[in-house]
Protein backbone atom coordinates (compact mmCIF):
# COMPACT_ATOMS: atom_id res chain seq x y z
CA UNK A 1 0.00 0.00 0.00
CA UNK A 2 2.67 1.99 0.96
CA UNK A 3 3.74 2.08 -2.91
CA UNK A 4 0.61 3.13 -3.93
CA UNK A 5 0.29 6.26 -1.73
CA UNK A 6 3.49 7.04 -2.65
CA UNK A 7 2.90 7.11 -6.29
CA UNK A 8 -0.90 9.01 -5.55
CA UNK A 9 1.00 11.47 -3.71
CA UNK A 10 3.76 12.17 -6.58
CA UNK A 11 0.93 12.02 -9.28
CA UNK A 12 -1.06 14.74 -6.92
CA UNK A 13 1.87 16.90 -6.03
CA UNK A 14 3.35 16.76 -9.49
CA UNK A 15 -0.45 18.55 -11.31
CA UNK A 16 -0.70 20.50 -7.98
CA UNK A 17 2.83 22.07 -7.64
CA UNK A 18 1.71 23.84 -11.48
CA UNK A 19 -1.82 24.25 -10.42
CA UNK A 20 -2.08 27.58 -12.33
CA UNK A 21 -2.10 25.51 -15.67
CA UNK A 22 -3.48 22.35 -14.28
CA UNK A 23 -6.82 23.21 -12.58
CA UNK A 24 -6.93 27.76 -12.81
CA UNK A 25 -6.35 28.10 -16.67
CA UNK A 26 -9.30 25.05 -17.53
CA UNK A 27 -11.78 26.75 -14.84
CA UNK A 28 -11.14 30.30 -16.85
CA UNK A 29 -11.45 28.70 -19.86
CA UNK A 30 -15.03 27.02 -19.15
CA UNK A 31 -15.86 30.93 -17.46
CA UNK A 32 -15.16 32.46 -20.73
CA UNK A 33 -16.99 29.61 -22.83
CA UNK A 34 -19.64 30.50 -20.13
CA UNK A 35 -19.75 34.08 -20.93
CA UNK A 36 -19.70 33.88 -24.53
CA UNK A 37 -22.63 31.24 -25.07
CA UNK A 38 -24.44 32.22 -22.32
CA UNK A 39 -24.53 36.17 -23.80
CA UNK A 40 -25.72 34.84 -27.37
CA UNK A 41 -27.59 31.99 -26.67
CA UNK A 42 -29.84 32.70 -23.26
CA UNK A 43 -32.77 34.70 -24.73
CA UNK A 44 -33.05 32.24 -27.42
CA UNK A 45 -32.53 28.51 -26.19
CA UNK A 46 -34.42 27.06 -23.76
CA UNK A 47 -33.58 23.05 -23.07
CA UNK A 48 -35.67 22.12 -20.12
CA UNK A 49 -38.73 24.07 -19.27
CA UNK A 50 -38.20 25.78 -16.34
CA UNK A 51 -34.09 26.19 -16.79
CA UNK A 52 -32.76 28.81 -18.22
CA UNK A 53 -29.71 28.04 -20.98
CA UNK A 54 -26.81 29.65 -18.89
CA UNK A 55 -27.91 27.18 -16.27
CA UNK A 56 -28.31 24.49 -18.12
CA UNK A 57 -24.70 24.78 -19.89
CA UNK A 58 -23.09 25.07 -16.35
CA UNK A 59 -23.43 21.57 -14.57
CA UNK A 60 -22.26 20.16 -18.41
CA UNK A 61 -19.30 22.85 -18.89
CA UNK A 62 -18.16 21.88 -15.46
CA UNK A 63 -18.42 18.08 -16.23
CA UNK A 64 -16.94 18.46 -19.87
CA UNK A 65 -13.86 20.57 -18.26
CA UNK A 66 -13.76 17.24 -15.57
CA UNK A 67 -13.17 14.51 -18.22
CA UNK A 68 -10.69 16.18 -20.11
CA UNK A 69 -8.74 17.44 -17.34
CA UNK A 70 -8.96 13.84 -15.81
CA UNK A 71 -7.98 12.74 -19.17
CA UNK A 72 -5.04 15.26 -19.79
CA UNK A 73 -3.42 14.34 -16.33
CA UNK A 74 -2.81 10.77 -16.63
CA UNK A 75 -1.71 11.07 -20.61
CA UNK A 76 0.69 14.01 -19.84
CA UNK A 77 2.16 12.54 -16.91
CA UNK A 78 2.72 9.52 -18.27
CA UNK A 79 4.57 10.62 -21.76
CA UNK A 80 6.50 13.39 -20.05
CA UNK A 81 7.85 10.21 -18.16
CA UNK A 82 8.68 8.28 -20.93
CA UNK A 83 10.45 11.02 -23.40
CA UNK A 84 12.22 12.55 -20.01
CA UNK A 85 13.04 8.92 -19.33
CA UNK A 86 12.57 9.36 -15.62
CA UNK A 87 9.92 6.56 -16.16
CA UNK A 88 12.51 4.35 -15.00
CA UNK A 89 12.43 4.88 -11.32
CA UNK A 90 8.78 3.95 -11.20
CA UNK A 91 9.37 0.51 -13.38
CA UNK A 92 12.70 -0.63 -11.31
CA UNK A 93 10.55 -0.48 -7.71
CA UNK A 94 8.75 -3.32 -7.07
CA UNK A 95 5.19 -1.27 -8.00
CA UNK A 96 2.27 -3.92 -8.93
CA UNK A 97 0.53 -3.07 -12.53
CA UNK A 98 -2.48 -2.94 -9.79
CA UNK A 99 -0.68 0.04 -7.68
CA UNK A 100 0.31 1.66 -10.99
CA UNK A 101 -2.89 1.61 -12.66
CA UNK A 102 -4.84 3.03 -9.35
CA UNK A 103 -2.22 5.85 -8.61
CA UNK A 104 -2.68 7.19 -12.40
CA UNK A 105 -6.34 7.17 -12.15
CA UNK A 106 -7.33 8.32 -8.96
CA UNK A 107 -4.61 11.52 -9.16
CA UNK A 108 -6.63 11.80 -12.65
CA UNK A 109 -10.28 11.55 -11.02
CA UNK A 110 -8.98 14.53 -8.24
CA UNK A 111 -7.30 16.78 -10.79
CA UNK A 112 -10.88 16.05 -12.77
CA UNK A 113 -13.17 16.68 -9.36
CA UNK A 114 -10.85 19.79 -8.73
CA UNK A 115 -11.49 21.34 -12.24
CA UNK A 116 -15.15 20.54 -12.02
CA UNK A 117 -16.24 21.70 -8.22
CA UNK A 118 -14.00 24.91 -9.32
CA UNK A 119 -16.09 25.71 -12.77
CA UNK A 120 -19.14 25.47 -10.64
CA UNK A 121 -17.46 27.54 -7.51
CA UNK A 122 -17.24 30.70 -9.57
CA UNK A 123 -20.25 30.44 -11.59
CA UNK A 124 -22.02 30.73 -8.65
CA UNK A 125 -22.61 34.51 -8.19
CA UNK A 126 -23.69 34.15 -12.11
CA UNK A 127 -26.48 31.86 -11.93
CA UNK A 128 -29.08 30.71 -9.60
CA UNK A 129 -28.01 26.55 -9.63
CA UNK A 130 -29.58 24.07 -7.49
CA UNK A 131 -28.26 20.30 -6.90
CA UNK A 132 -31.42 18.37 -6.65
CA UNK A 133 -29.61 14.82 -6.60
CA UNK A 134 -25.89 15.66 -5.00
CA UNK A 135 -25.07 12.08 -4.87
CA UNK A 136 -26.06 11.55 -8.58
CA UNK A 137 -23.70 14.39 -9.66
CA UNK A 138 -21.02 13.15 -7.35
CA UNK A 139 -21.36 9.67 -8.78
CA UNK A 140 -20.55 10.75 -12.23
CA UNK A 141 -18.02 13.34 -11.68
CA UNK A 142 -15.73 10.85 -10.53
CA UNK A 143 -17.00 7.90 -12.72
CA UNK A 144 -16.88 10.08 -15.11
CA UNK A 145 -13.10 10.97 -14.13
CA UNK A 146 -12.24 7.40 -13.29
CA UNK A 147 -12.89 6.55 -17.36
CA UNK A 148 -11.27 9.82 -18.93
CA UNK A 149 -8.46 8.65 -16.32
CA UNK A 150 -7.78 5.42 -17.64
CA UNK A 151 -8.28 6.20 -20.86
CA UNK A 152 -5.54 8.99 -20.30
CA UNK A 153 -3.19 6.03 -18.76
CA UNK A 154 -3.80 4.32 -22.18
CA UNK A 155 -3.25 7.04 -24.76
CA UNK A 156 -0.22 7.88 -22.09
CA UNK A 157 1.28 4.39 -22.46
CA UNK A 158 0.86 3.85 -26.06
CA UNK A 159 2.14 7.08 -27.18
CA UNK A 160 5.77 7.52 -27.74
CA UNK A 161 5.42 10.91 -28.91
CA UNK A 162 4.06 14.47 -28.11
CA UNK A 163 2.20 14.63 -31.87
CA UNK A 164 0.68 10.83 -31.68
CA UNK A 165 -0.74 12.09 -27.86
CA UNK A 166 -2.53 15.14 -29.12
CA UNK A 167 -3.92 13.45 -32.69
CA UNK A 168 -5.68 10.95 -29.72
CA UNK A 169 -6.48 13.93 -27.89
CA UNK A 170 -7.90 16.51 -30.17
CA UNK A 171 -9.31 13.94 -32.89
CA UNK A 172 -10.88 11.38 -30.29
CA UNK A 173 -11.25 12.81 -26.68
CA UNK A 174 -12.47 16.65 -27.96
CA UNK A 175 -15.04 15.33 -30.35
CA UNK A 176 -16.37 12.56 -27.40
CA UNK A 177 -16.62 15.35 -25.44
CA UNK A 178 -17.23 18.31 -27.15
CA UNK A 179 -20.95 15.77 -28.80
CA UNK A 180 -22.06 14.75 -25.64
CA UNK A 181 -25.04 16.98 -25.20
CA UNK A 182 -22.53 19.56 -23.28
CA UNK A 183 -24.16 23.04 -25.24
CA UNK A 184 -27.38 21.45 -26.20
CA UNK A 185 -29.90 18.22 -25.39
CA UNK A 186 -29.71 15.35 -27.82
CA UNK A 187 -33.29 15.24 -27.95
CA UNK A 188 -33.12 18.61 -30.43
CA UNK A 189 -31.00 16.81 -32.95
CA UNK A 190 -31.86 14.80 -36.19
CA UNK A 191 -32.90 11.27 -35.46
CA UNK A 192 -29.58 10.08 -37.05
CA UNK A 193 -27.12 12.15 -34.76
CA UNK A 194 -29.76 11.58 -31.78
CA UNK A 195 -28.68 7.74 -32.14
CA UNK A 196 -25.27 8.46 -32.86
CA UNK A 197 -25.04 10.33 -29.42
CA UNK A 198 -26.54 7.12 -27.69
CA UNK A 199 -22.88 5.84 -28.72
CA UNK A 200 -20.87 7.98 -26.83
CA UNK A 201 -19.89 7.06 -23.44
CA UNK A 202 -19.62 10.96 -22.26
CA UNK A 203 -22.54 11.68 -23.41
CA UNK A 204 -23.93 9.18 -20.43
CA UNK A 205 -21.17 11.14 -18.19
CA UNK A 206 -22.89 14.63 -18.77
CA UNK A 207 -26.19 13.58 -18.74
CA UNK A 208 -26.22 11.75 -15.75
CA UNK A 209 -24.42 14.35 -13.73
CA UNK A 210 -26.87 17.15 -15.40
CA UNK A 211 -29.75 14.84 -13.86
CA UNK A 212 -28.13 15.43 -10.36
CA UNK A 213 -28.48 19.25 -10.35
CA UNK A 214 -31.98 19.65 -12.45
CA UNK A 215 -33.66 15.77 -11.56
CA UNK A 216 -34.46 15.68 -15.50
CA UNK A 217 -32.09 13.99 -18.01
CA UNK A 218 -31.74 12.60 -21.96
CA UNK A 219 -32.08 9.07 -20.36
CA UNK A 220 -32.58 7.63 -17.25
CA UNK A 221 -29.54 8.23 -14.51
CA UNK A 222 -29.56 4.55 -13.61
CA UNK A 223 -28.61 3.46 -17.82
CA UNK A 224 -26.32 6.64 -17.75
CA UNK A 225 -24.55 4.54 -14.50
CA UNK A 226 -24.61 1.07 -15.96
CA UNK A 227 -22.94 2.27 -18.83
CA UNK A 228 -20.22 4.19 -17.55
CA UNK A 229 -19.21 1.59 -14.92
CA UNK A 230 -19.77 -1.02 -17.80
CA UNK A 231 -17.47 1.36 -19.59
CA UNK A 232 -15.17 2.02 -16.66
CA UNK A 233 -14.64 -1.82 -16.14
CA UNK A 234 -13.63 -2.40 -19.75
CA UNK A 235 -11.29 0.31 -20.11
CA UNK A 236 -9.77 -0.64 -16.79
CA UNK A 237 -9.23 -4.74 -17.71
CA UNK A 238 -7.41 -3.14 -21.07
CA UNK A 239 -5.04 -1.12 -19.44
CA UNK A 240 -4.48 -3.52 -16.78
CA UNK A 241 -3.39 -5.98 -19.30
CA UNK A 242 -1.46 -3.91 -20.42
CA UNK A 243 0.64 -2.85 -17.74
CA UNK A 244 1.17 -6.15 -16.80
CA UNK A 245 2.13 -7.16 -19.91
CA UNK A 246 4.53 -4.14 -19.73
CA UNK A 247 2.83 -3.22 -23.42
CA UNK A 248 5.44 0.03 -24.23
CA UNK A 249 7.21 0.22 -21.15
CA UNK A 250 9.09 -3.03 -20.75
CA UNK A 251 10.47 -4.26 -24.09
CA UNK B 1 25.53 0.02 6.38
CA UNK B 2 24.03 -3.25 6.23
CA UNK B 3 22.19 -4.22 3.00
CA UNK B 4 18.58 -4.92 3.68
CA UNK B 5 18.06 -8.65 2.68
CA UNK B 6 20.40 -11.21 2.27
CA UNK B 7 22.71 -9.68 4.78
CA UNK B 8 24.03 -12.82 6.79
CA UNK B 9 25.43 -13.97 4.03
CA UNK B 10 26.92 -10.67 3.01
CA UNK B 11 28.36 -9.99 6.58
CA UNK B 12 30.46 -13.40 6.06
CA UNK B 13 31.75 -12.12 2.80
CA UNK B 14 32.67 -8.49 4.50
CA UNK B 15 34.81 -10.59 6.94
CA UNK B 16 36.86 -12.30 4.55
CA UNK B 17 37.47 -9.22 2.43
CA UNK B 18 39.97 -6.91 3.91
CA UNK B 19 40.06 -4.87 0.75
CA UNK B 20 38.24 -5.07 -2.50
CA UNK B 21 41.92 -5.68 -4.58
CA UNK B 22 42.39 -8.79 -2.87
CA UNK B 23 41.02 -11.82 -4.77
CA UNK B 24 38.54 -13.98 -2.50
CA UNK B 25 38.54 -17.43 -3.35
CA UNK B 26 36.59 -18.81 -0.78
CA UNK B 27 33.91 -16.51 -2.63
CA UNK B 28 33.53 -19.03 -4.91
CA UNK B 29 32.75 -21.99 -2.86
CA UNK B 30 29.24 -20.86 -1.94
CA UNK B 31 27.21 -22.29 1.32
CA UNK B 32 24.67 -24.40 -0.93
CA UNK B 33 21.64 -23.13 1.08
CA UNK B 34 22.81 -19.52 -0.11
CA UNK B 35 21.37 -18.25 -3.08
CA UNK B 36 23.72 -16.72 -5.54
CA UNK B 37 23.82 -12.78 -5.68
CA UNK B 38 22.62 -12.60 -9.22
CA UNK B 39 22.28 -16.10 -11.18
CA UNK B 40 21.41 -15.63 -15.22
CA UNK B 41 20.67 -18.62 -16.80
CA UNK B 42 20.60 -19.00 -20.71
CA UNK B 43 19.05 -15.19 -21.15
CA UNK B 44 18.10 -14.81 -24.98
CA UNK B 45 17.29 -11.19 -26.30
CA UNK B 46 16.27 -10.97 -29.74
CA UNK B 47 15.30 -7.54 -31.17
CA UNK B 48 14.34 -7.66 -35.14
CA UNK B 49 17.13 -9.75 -36.61
CA UNK B 50 20.03 -8.68 -33.79
CA UNK B 51 20.28 -11.45 -31.60
CA UNK B 52 21.07 -8.74 -28.14
CA UNK B 53 22.19 -11.55 -25.86
CA UNK B 54 22.93 -15.28 -27.22
CA UNK B 55 22.64 -17.53 -24.00
CA UNK B 56 24.17 -15.48 -21.27
CA UNK B 57 24.48 -17.56 -18.78
CA UNK B 58 26.55 -17.23 -15.34
CA UNK B 59 26.15 -16.63 -11.31
CA UNK B 60 27.58 -13.36 -9.36
CA UNK B 61 28.61 -15.04 -5.61
CA UNK B 62 27.11 -12.65 -2.89
CA UNK B 63 29.46 -10.13 -1.67
CA UNK B 64 30.93 -10.04 -5.04
CA UNK B 65 32.62 -6.60 -6.96
CA UNK B 66 31.95 -7.67 -10.32
CA UNK B 67 32.75 -6.27 -13.56
CA UNK B 68 30.87 -6.45 -16.89
CA UNK B 69 32.58 -5.44 -19.87
CA UNK B 70 32.42 -5.37 -23.33
CA UNK B 71 31.71 -2.38 -26.60
CA UNK B 72 29.24 -0.58 -26.96
CA UNK B 73 26.64 -3.15 -28.60
CA UNK B 74 27.30 -5.65 -26.88
CA UNK B 75 24.50 -6.16 -24.84
CA UNK B 76 26.12 -5.34 -21.26
CA UNK B 77 22.82 -3.11 -21.11
CA UNK B 78 20.16 -5.08 -22.31
CA UNK B 79 21.60 -7.71 -20.09
CA UNK B 80 21.38 -5.03 -17.12
CA UNK B 81 17.96 -4.16 -17.83
CA UNK B 82 16.60 -8.08 -18.18
CA UNK B 83 17.72 -8.14 -14.32
CA UNK B 84 15.78 -4.92 -13.91
CA UNK B 85 12.97 -6.45 -15.37
CA UNK B 86 12.96 -3.04 -17.96
CA UNK B 87 13.57 -6.15 -20.80
CA UNK B 88 11.68 -9.15 -20.91
CA UNK B 89 14.23 -12.32 -22.49
CA UNK B 90 12.99 -14.65 -24.84
CA UNK B 91 14.46 -16.98 -22.97
CA UNK B 92 15.98 -18.37 -20.04
CA UNK B 93 15.78 -16.67 -16.63
CA UNK B 94 17.37 -14.87 -13.92
CA UNK B 95 17.64 -14.74 -10.56
CA UNK B 96 18.53 -11.85 -7.58
CA UNK B 97 19.48 -13.89 -4.42
CA UNK B 98 17.26 -16.59 -5.40
CA UNK B 99 14.10 -14.54 -6.39
CA UNK B 100 12.83 -15.00 -10.35
CA UNK B 101 12.84 -11.56 -11.70
CA UNK B 102 9.60 -12.47 -13.79
CA UNK B 103 7.48 -14.92 -11.27
CA UNK B 104 9.09 -13.02 -8.29
CA UNK B 105 9.58 -9.64 -9.50
CA UNK B 106 8.74 -7.91 -5.60
CA UNK B 107 11.23 -9.88 -4.02
CA UNK B 108 13.26 -9.87 -7.44
CA UNK B 109 13.42 -5.94 -7.13
CA UNK B 110 13.62 -4.96 -3.52
CA UNK B 111 16.57 -7.04 -3.21
CA UNK B 112 17.90 -4.93 -6.36
CA UNK B 113 19.73 -1.42 -6.84
CA UNK B 114 19.98 -0.21 -10.37
CA UNK B 115 22.01 3.15 -11.41
CA UNK B 116 20.60 3.78 -15.34
CA UNK B 117 23.32 4.52 -17.60
CA UNK B 118 21.27 7.42 -19.18
CA UNK B 119 20.82 10.76 -16.99
CA UNK B 120 17.40 10.93 -16.23
CA UNK B 121 15.34 12.89 -13.46
CA UNK B 122 12.24 14.31 -12.32
CA UNK B 123 12.06 18.43 -12.65
CA UNK B 124 8.93 18.60 -10.90
CA UNK B 125 11.01 17.37 -7.31
CA UNK B 126 13.90 18.50 -5.44
CA UNK B 127 16.43 15.97 -4.55
CA UNK B 128 15.13 15.18 -0.73
CA UNK B 129 11.20 14.69 -2.08
CA UNK B 130 13.11 12.79 -4.75
CA UNK B 131 14.26 10.15 -2.25
CA UNK B 132 11.55 10.05 0.11
CA UNK B 133 9.23 9.26 -3.10
CA UNK B 134 11.46 6.33 -4.29
CA UNK B 135 12.07 5.22 -0.73
CA UNK B 136 7.91 4.81 -0.87
CA UNK B 137 7.64 3.15 -4.38
CA UNK B 138 10.09 0.12 -2.01
CA UNK B 139 7.36 0.57 0.73
CA UNK B 140 9.86 2.27 3.14
CA UNK B 141 8.44 5.01 5.43
CA UNK B 142 10.39 7.18 7.15
CA UNK B 143 13.56 6.30 5.31
CA UNK B 144 14.62 10.37 6.68
CA UNK B 145 18.01 8.80 9.01
CA UNK B 146 19.27 6.38 5.76
CA UNK B 147 18.60 9.00 3.02
CA UNK B 148 20.17 11.41 5.58
CA UNK B 149 23.68 9.11 5.44
CA UNK B 150 23.22 8.44 1.86
CA UNK B 151 23.25 12.53 0.92
CA UNK B 152 26.38 13.12 3.51
CA UNK B 153 28.07 9.93 1.56
CA UNK B 154 27.37 11.38 -1.77
CA UNK B 155 28.22 14.88 -0.78
CA UNK B 156 24.86 15.71 -1.99
CA UNK B 157 23.74 17.77 1.73
CA UNK B 158 23.80 21.28 0.67
CA UNK B 159 21.37 20.54 -2.89
CA UNK B 160 19.07 18.07 -0.64
CA UNK B 161 16.47 20.86 -1.03
CA UNK B 162 17.26 22.14 -4.52
CA UNK B 163 15.03 21.13 -7.98
CA UNK B 164 16.72 18.61 -9.58
CA UNK B 165 16.49 20.79 -12.71
CA UNK B 166 18.86 22.87 -11.44
CA UNK B 167 21.54 20.61 -10.49
CA UNK B 168 25.09 20.14 -12.78
CA UNK B 169 24.99 16.97 -14.65
CA UNK B 170 27.76 15.25 -12.17
CA UNK B 171 24.99 16.10 -9.30
CA UNK B 172 21.78 14.46 -11.32
CA UNK B 173 24.21 11.39 -11.39
CA UNK B 174 24.84 11.22 -7.61
CA UNK B 175 20.95 11.65 -7.09
CA UNK B 176 20.74 8.52 -9.47
CA UNK B 177 23.35 6.74 -7.40
CA UNK B 178 21.50 8.06 -4.22
CA UNK B 179 17.89 6.48 -5.83
CA UNK B 180 19.21 3.69 -6.49
CA UNK B 181 20.18 2.75 -2.75
CA UNK B 182 17.00 4.56 -0.68
CA UNK B 183 16.21 0.27 -0.13
CA UNK B 184 19.53 -0.97 0.73
CA UNK B 185 19.45 -3.11 -2.05
CA UNK B 186 21.92 -6.26 -1.60
CA UNK B 187 22.55 -6.04 -4.93
CA UNK B 188 23.66 -3.02 -6.90
CA UNK B 189 24.17 -2.46 -10.56
CA UNK B 190 25.82 0.10 -11.80
CA UNK B 191 25.62 0.89 -15.65
CA UNK B 192 28.78 3.24 -16.79
CA UNK B 193 27.88 5.37 -13.38
CA UNK B 194 31.34 7.47 -14.38
CA UNK B 195 30.76 8.17 -17.72
CA UNK B 196 31.40 11.84 -18.64
CA UNK B 197 31.80 11.98 -14.84
CA UNK B 198 34.78 14.46 -13.15
CA UNK B 199 37.54 13.03 -11.50
CA UNK B 200 36.91 14.16 -7.88
CA UNK B 201 33.31 12.52 -8.37
CA UNK B 202 34.63 9.20 -9.71
CA UNK B 203 37.00 9.03 -6.92
CA UNK B 204 34.04 10.20 -4.08
CA UNK B 205 31.89 7.64 -6.10
CA UNK B 206 34.31 4.59 -5.92
CA UNK B 207 35.33 5.30 -2.08
CA UNK B 208 31.62 4.95 -1.44
CA UNK B 209 30.67 1.68 -3.75
CA UNK B 210 33.55 0.28 -2.03
CA UNK B 211 32.70 0.82 1.51
CA UNK B 212 29.08 -0.49 0.51
CA UNK B 213 30.97 -3.68 -0.95
CA UNK B 214 32.80 -4.62 2.27
CA UNK B 215 29.85 -3.53 3.95
CA UNK B 216 28.64 -7.01 1.99
CA UNK B 217 27.08 -5.36 -0.94
CA UNK B 218 27.17 -7.21 -4.46
CA UNK B 219 28.13 -4.57 -6.79
CA UNK B 220 27.91 -5.55 -10.82
CA UNK B 221 29.73 -2.58 -12.60
CA UNK B 222 30.16 -1.77 -16.47
CA UNK B 223 32.76 0.84 -17.01
CA UNK B 224 34.67 1.61 -20.54
CA UNK B 225 36.90 2.75 -18.24
CA UNK B 226 38.97 -0.69 -17.95
CA UNK B 227 41.88 0.66 -15.51
CA UNK B 228 38.29 1.08 -12.85
CA UNK B 229 37.31 -2.35 -13.57
CA UNK B 230 40.66 -3.64 -13.27
CA UNK B 231 41.59 -1.65 -9.65
CA UNK B 232 37.97 -2.55 -8.46
CA UNK B 233 36.66 -5.80 -9.93
CA UNK B 234 37.80 -9.16 -8.66
CA UNK B 235 35.88 -11.08 -11.42
CA UNK B 236 35.36 -9.91 -15.11
CA UNK B 237 32.94 -11.12 -17.58
CA UNK B 238 32.93 -10.02 -21.44
CA UNK B 239 30.83 -9.08 -23.72
CA UNK B 240 31.04 -9.51 -27.43
CA UNK B 241 28.06 -9.58 -29.84
CA UNK B 242 25.57 -11.09 -27.23
CA UNK B 243 27.89 -13.53 -26.26
CA UNK B 244 30.24 -14.45 -22.92
CA UNK B 245 33.78 -14.35 -24.16
CA UNK B 246 35.51 -14.31 -20.97
CA UNK B 247 34.65 -14.82 -16.98
CA UNK B 248 37.15 -15.18 -14.97
CA UNK B 249 38.68 -13.58 -11.85
CA UNK B 250 40.18 -10.61 -13.02
CA UNK B 251 44.02 -11.54 -11.70
CA UNK B 252 43.72 -14.77 -13.89
CA UNK B 253 42.11 -13.01 -16.64
CA UNK B 254 45.51 -10.93 -16.91
CA UNK B 255 48.21 -13.45 -16.33
CA UNK B 256 46.77 -16.03 -19.19
CA UNK B 257 46.15 -13.35 -21.32
CA UNK B 258 48.19 -10.25 -20.81
CA UNK B 259 51.77 -10.44 -20.28
CA UNK B 260 54.38 -8.90 -18.14
CA UNK B 261 56.91 -6.59 -19.88
CA UNK B 262 60.18 -5.43 -19.71
CA UNK B 263 61.55 -2.33 -21.28
CA UNK B 264 65.08 -2.04 -22.10
CA UNK B 265 68.09 0.44 -22.93
CA UNK B 266 71.03 -0.76 -23.57
CA UNK B 267 74.59 0.16 -24.07
CA UNK B 268 77.81 -1.37 -25.68
CA UNK B 269 75.87 -3.31 -28.56
CA UNK B 270 72.64 -5.07 -29.66
CA UNK B 271 70.60 -7.49 -28.13
CA UNK B 272 71.94 -10.73 -28.91
CA UNK B 273 70.42 -13.23 -31.33
CA UNK B 274 68.42 -15.54 -28.23
CA UNK B 275 66.94 -12.44 -27.50
CA UNK B 276 65.73 -10.90 -30.19
CA UNK B 277 63.63 -12.98 -31.79
CA UNK B 278 60.66 -12.01 -28.91
CA UNK B 279 61.95 -8.49 -28.53
CA UNK B 280 60.48 -5.46 -30.69
CA UNK B 281 63.07 -2.91 -31.36
CA UNK B 282 62.24 0.82 -30.96
CA UNK B 283 64.20 3.45 -32.68
CA UNK B 284 65.22 4.92 -29.80
CA UNK B 285 67.75 1.87 -29.22
CA UNK B 286 64.98 0.49 -26.55
CA UNK B 287 63.71 -3.20 -26.48
CA UNK B 288 60.47 -4.37 -25.63
CA UNK B 289 60.02 -7.79 -24.00
CA UNK B 290 57.50 -9.79 -23.29
CA UNK B 291 57.49 -12.18 -20.45
CA UNK B 292 55.28 -14.82 -19.24
CA UNK B 293 56.42 -14.94 -15.74
CA UNK B 294 58.91 -12.39 -13.44
CA UNK B 295 61.59 -15.26 -13.39
CA UNK B 296 62.37 -14.88 -17.46
CA UNK B 297 63.92 -11.22 -16.00
CA UNK B 298 66.87 -13.11 -14.59
CA UNK B 299 67.01 -14.95 -17.02
CA UNK B 300 67.11 -12.06 -19.33
CA UNK B 301 69.73 -10.07 -17.30
CA UNK B 302 72.16 -13.13 -17.58
CA UNK B 303 71.89 -13.56 -21.20
CA UNK B 304 73.00 -9.91 -21.45
CA UNK B 305 75.36 -10.05 -19.40
CA UNK B 306 77.24 -12.64 -21.05
CA UNK B 307 77.04 -11.24 -24.04
CA UNK B 308 79.10 -8.14 -22.29
CA UNK B 309 76.05 -5.79 -22.70
CA UNK B 310 75.32 -3.29 -19.98
CA UNK B 311 72.06 -2.10 -19.19
CA UNK B 312 71.57 1.49 -19.71
CA UNK B 313 67.70 2.10 -18.56
CA UNK B 314 65.01 -0.60 -17.28
CA UNK B 315 61.18 -0.65 -16.51
CA UNK B 316 58.68 -3.43 -15.87
CA UNK B 317 55.45 -3.28 -16.99
CA UNK B 318 52.20 -5.20 -15.37
CA UNK B 319 49.88 -6.75 -17.33
CA UNK B 320 46.86 -4.54 -18.19
CA UNK B 321 43.77 -5.49 -18.52
CA UNK B 322 43.33 -3.13 -21.77
CA UNK B 323 45.14 -5.71 -23.48
CA UNK B 324 43.17 -8.41 -22.45
CA UNK B 325 39.95 -6.81 -23.85
CA UNK B 326 41.52 -6.03 -26.81
CA UNK B 327 42.76 -9.02 -27.28
CA UNK B 328 39.90 -10.85 -26.39
CA UNK B 329 37.80 -8.69 -29.02
CA UNK B 330 39.69 -8.90 -32.06
CA UNK B 331 39.43 -12.69 -31.75
CA UNK B 332 36.64 -13.81 -34.13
Amino acid sequence: MTGFRTLLYKEVTRFWKVAFQTVAAPVLTALLYLLVFSHTLDRHVRVFPDVPYTAFLVPGLAMMSALQNAFANASSSLIQSKITGNIVFLLLPPLSHREFFAAYVLASVLRGALVGIGVLLVTLPLIDLRLVAPAWAFAFLLLGGAVLGTLGTIAGIWADKFDQLAAFQNFLIMPLTFLSGVFYSIHSLPDFWLKVSHLNPVFYMIDGFRYGFFGHSDVPPEQSLLVVSGFLLLLAWLTLAMLKSGYKLRH
Amino acid sequence: MRPAGGSHAAQEASERVSGPDQIRSSDMRMTPSLPPALRISGVEKRYGNLLALDGISFDVAPGEFFGLLGPNGAGKTTLISALAGLVIPDAGTIEILGHDVQADYRAARRALGVVPQELVFDPFFTVREVLVMQSGYYGIRDNGPWIDEILHNLDLESKANANTRALSGGMKRRVMVAQALVHRPPVIVLDEPTAGVDVELRHALWQFIRRLNRDGHTIVLTTHYLEEAESLCTRIAMLKQGRLVALERTADLLSRHAAHTLRLKLSGGSLPASLAARAQASSSGEYCLSLTNLDEVETVLHALHAAGLKVADMELGKPELEEVFVELMRAP
